[in-house]
Parts: C-alpha cells; structure tokens; sequence
C-alpha cells in the first residue's frame, strides 16, 4: 500500500529508488502561497546511508516490507550468522552485509533485533545495553577508583572500548552499543 | 492515558493572553478598528496552493471555512472605507507540521492609503514593539536571489532555475511551472539564511502576484507590489499594496482557476459578492496577515507550533 507525504512518520519504511528506507524525519515546508513540499530525511536500510529529498506534499510512495523482529542470536558458522525467533523457533540466517559493524558486540544467546526485508535479514541491531567479558587489558591499577583516567579493552565479542583503569581481564562490564561507551560493571 | 494533556505550557498560554492584549493596544492607539468576520463563507480562497476545509453546515450548499478574512473584510473596506484588523482563527487543509497547524491563529489588517512601504513601517513597529530584532531589511525578491544563489528570478531560465535547486536538494519530480522552482530556493536555500533580524522581502514576480498590485520597477519588470516579512528565516507576514479593480481581480480568479485545473485541486468559484464590493468602489489601502502562532514561537514561546498552541492537530 501507498503513503502520502503528509502520513511520513518517523520509523514509517518505504520503497525508493528500489531499496527499502526509514523514514527519520519529515518535515513540511510552504511558502504562504507557494508549492508545499516535505523534506524528508531517509536512511537506506542497505546501505545505511542518511540523506534529504525533496518531495512536492500529496506524492506517495510504497510501503516495504520491513519488520522489525527481536531474536537471539545462536552462532556463526564463518560465513553465516544464525538467528532465531524465540517463540516460534524459526531460524534466519544473516550474511555479513547485514550483520556489519553489529557483530563485534553479538554474544551467543544474547537478544538483538532483526530487520526482516522481504523475509530475509537486511540489518542486525545489537541490543541498546550488553554485558560483554574483558578478553584483554592492561593490568589494573588498584586504588586508582578516583581518578578519571581510561585505557583500551578488548571484549570477547571483539569490540574495543575504553574502560577505567582499575578493571581487570576476566571482569564483565555493561557498554552501550549505540556509543561504545562503558556503563560500568555487569552486576551478577 | 496521558495524552488528554494540552501541548502549550502556562507559560505559552500566558505569552499568548498578553501578546493579544498588545496588539489590540497597539490597533486602539492608531484608531484601526478591530472587526468580527465569519469563519464559515460561501466561497473560499482561489489561490492555487491554498486548499480550503469544507464545512457542512446546511443540506445541498458548500460552505468553507475561511483560509483568511481577506474577502470579508474587503467587503467591509467597500462599505466603510475604514482601517480594520482582525485577529482570529483561519484554516488551511493538507497543513501540519512543525510551523504549521491546519487550524491557526491570523492576524490580518488594513490601511486605506497606504502603500506596501508605508504598511512595512507598522508591520516593524508591531514586530519591534514584542520582539527584539537584531537587524531590519528591505530587499527586493530579485537583489535577494542575485545575493545570495546569483540568478534574476526574474530573468533566468527554466532550465537554470531547476539546475540550481537541484544542487541543493535531492529532487526526483519535474514541473514547467518557474513559481514550483523558485519556491524550492526560497524555502531551501534563502529563507534558512536570512539571519536573526526582520527582512521585508518584496516586488515579488508578477507571477506571484496573488491579490497585490503590479507595477514594472525600476528596471522596468513588471513586478507584484506584494511583501513577506521574515524574522530568524520564519515566515512571519504577508503583505500587498491591495488590487483594487475589480475587472483585474475577475482575470485573477479566472488564472486561478485554470492553475487549480492544471494541479488537478479542487475548483472553487469566484467570489461575486467581492468582485461587486470591489466594482462599488474599494479604497486604494495596504493589506498585511501576520501568523501569530510564529509570533509566539520567536517570542520564544516554544520551538514547534505545537507548543503554543493549546491542542494541535495531533492532539485533537
């Protein structure tokens, strides 16, 4: 089905240019008495690019579809990542071009969230909060609570991030995905 | 359930209570009468791009709600002769956004015997008297885009227009029409750099004339005696040296009507009782409408229009 410019919202996903996008925002601009139109800003969900077009208000484009499905990831057989719906059990299979930047933060039987175009797995988004093993660090630095010094660390995943300067290889930390910022330790 | 809860804060509303009290201070003082029109009219505005909201008022007639009190009161200038200002609600189908709401508040008034130069004056003492404006301008539409994209709006080819608006923006569509392009560069390119101050922009393109006079210019183009005053890049007025002669205005409605043709909108049909005011003799007088929701915005009320206004659209 078709969507008018003046139903635009964001998170609403469409066809352009035969790729399917989110819409990010949608903003209506007109000259008192002149040709309105909508500057809308779009992110293509294959190749993730963001931009504005121009679009004359009233013009309509398709829906794709696009869903979004929370899943668990199960493993990586070393061309495929494997996901599956955890009521019903299905399974998806998601190649590197859809996984990207994602896996250095998948942790088997972690939840993430699949974006599902047509059927098939188009993005992996990690969850917004994980809780990850330090793989690797410099020794820590015992006493050193106070002072707001940081130092790289390696995680199980593969992500490095920047983590204080008393943590310890071994120890798990919370990290939000969206920045890479260290949150603190998991509590267990 | 939480979103009963109105969008504008007290403070908006307080804003808003106070700003009317000072514009109906500022119209006593200068002996402009403050008149009651209809909201509801048999005809609705011809503009092309302004599409107007039925009303079903009555079995087997067509009513609108007005998208301005620019008939009525013109109606009132032919039989009195009188300065006027109206401040009350207008409305507009297909408008919403972040500085429109399909439903707002107008501020439109009238001077016989001014022209558009003269009536900039109040607009800036109006504006000057609530807000506080780093610069005042005048420029003219064509030393605006000469300025600030290098092209005569009034001069400059189809083909160069489409050219430049494409550089800007990502456009997939085409049109014939020059008005859609230049409409692109002003919303895209110039209003965005206009600055904090208030810019009177006027001698529009003939083709933009709407309802104001057109006369050539210095240069000998003709031009359309029509002005939009914009603060912070937001458009905040629309101003004319008012179209007086009736036969001109029946040509108007009639371009107007073969544009809504080519759009493919709605038709609506002349106005006959404003082409009869007007043929009975309307004073030579300025017209200006102010939007005051955007007034309360800059005033720093809120960021969206919604946040002036008690319910907008989304929350209705």
């Amino acid at each position: 089905m078709g969507y008018s410019t003046s139903e635009f919202r964001s998170g609403l996903k469409v066809m352009l240019d035969g790729d399917p996008c989110s819409i990010l925002e949608n903003e209506f601009v007109k000259p008192g008495k002149g040709q309105a139109f909508n500057r809308v800003r779009l992110r293509n969900l294959k190749s993730g690019r963001v931009w504005d077009r121009t679009f004359k208000s009233g013009e309509s484009l398709e829906g794709a579809d696009v869903i979004e499905k929370d899943m668990e990831y199960l493993y990586n057989d070393g061309e495929f990542y494997h996901f599956m719906e955890p009521e019903s059990f299905d399974q998806h299979q998601a190649d590197m071009a859809a996984v990207g930047d994602t896996s250095k933060w998948l942790k088997e039987q972690d939840r993430c969230v699949v974006t599902l175009y047509n059927g098939s797995p188009l993005l992996v988004t990690a969850a917004n909060h994980v809780e990850l093993e330090i793989a690797e660090t410099d020794p820590g630095l015992k006493g050193d609570t106070a002072q707001g010094g940081t130092k790289p660390a390696t995680l199980t995943s593969g992500a490095v991030i920047k983590v204080p300067l008393f943590l310890e290889t071994g120890e798990v930390v919370r990290v939000d995905t969206r920045t890479g910022e260290y949150l603190g330790r998991a509590k267990d | 359930m939480s979103d009963w809860r109105p969008g504008a804060e007290l403070r908006a509303m307080r804003m808003r209570a106070d700003l009317y009290a000072r514009i109906r201070a500022f119209f006593h003082a200068r002996n402009v009468l403050e008149v009651e029109v209809p909201l509801i009219g048999q005809t609705a505005a011809s503009d092309p791009h302004i599409n107007s909201i039925g009303a079903d008022c009555a079995d087997n007639s067509l009513y609108y709600l007005q998208s301005s009190p620019e008939y009525f009161m013109k109606r009132l200038l032919s039989a009195h002769g009188e300065a006027i200002y109206s401040l009350g609600k207008a409305f507009r189908r297909e408008e919403a956004g972040g500085r429109h709401n399909p439903e707002f508040t107008m501020l439109e008034w009238y001077r016989p015997g001014f022209d558009e130069h003269v009536l900039m004056d109040e607009v800036e003492c109006l504006i000057g008297g609530v807000l506080t404006l780093p610069s005042v301008q005048r420029v003219s539409y064509r030393a605006l885009f000469l300025d600030k994209l290098g092209i005569d709006p009034h001069r400059a080819e189809l083909k160069e227009l489409k050219r430049k608006a494409r550089a800007h923006t990502d456009i997939h569509w085409d049109d014939e029409d020059r008005d859609v392009w230049l409409d692109v560069l002003m919303t895209h390119c110039i209003e965005p750099s206009l600055g904090a101050g208030l810019v009177f922009v006027h001698d529009y393109p003939e083709s933009q004339a709407a309802l104001a006079r057109v006369e050539c210019d210095s240069t000998g183009t003709p031009v359309a005696r029509r002005f939009e005053a914009y603060v912070g890049g937001v458009e905040l007025a629309n101003g004319y040296w008012e179209l007086t002669d009736a036969e001109e205005q029946a040509r108007r409605f009639e371009k107007d009507r073969s544009q809504r043709h080519r759009l493919g909108v709605a038709q609506v049909e002349a106005d006959e009782k404003l082409l009869a005011a007007m043929r009975s003799g309307m004073p030579a007088c300025a017209g200006v409408a102010l939007g005051v929701d955007r007034l309360l915005m800059l005033m720093g009320a809120g960021d969206r229009i919604g946040d002036v206004l008690s319910f907008s659209f989304e929350r209705l």
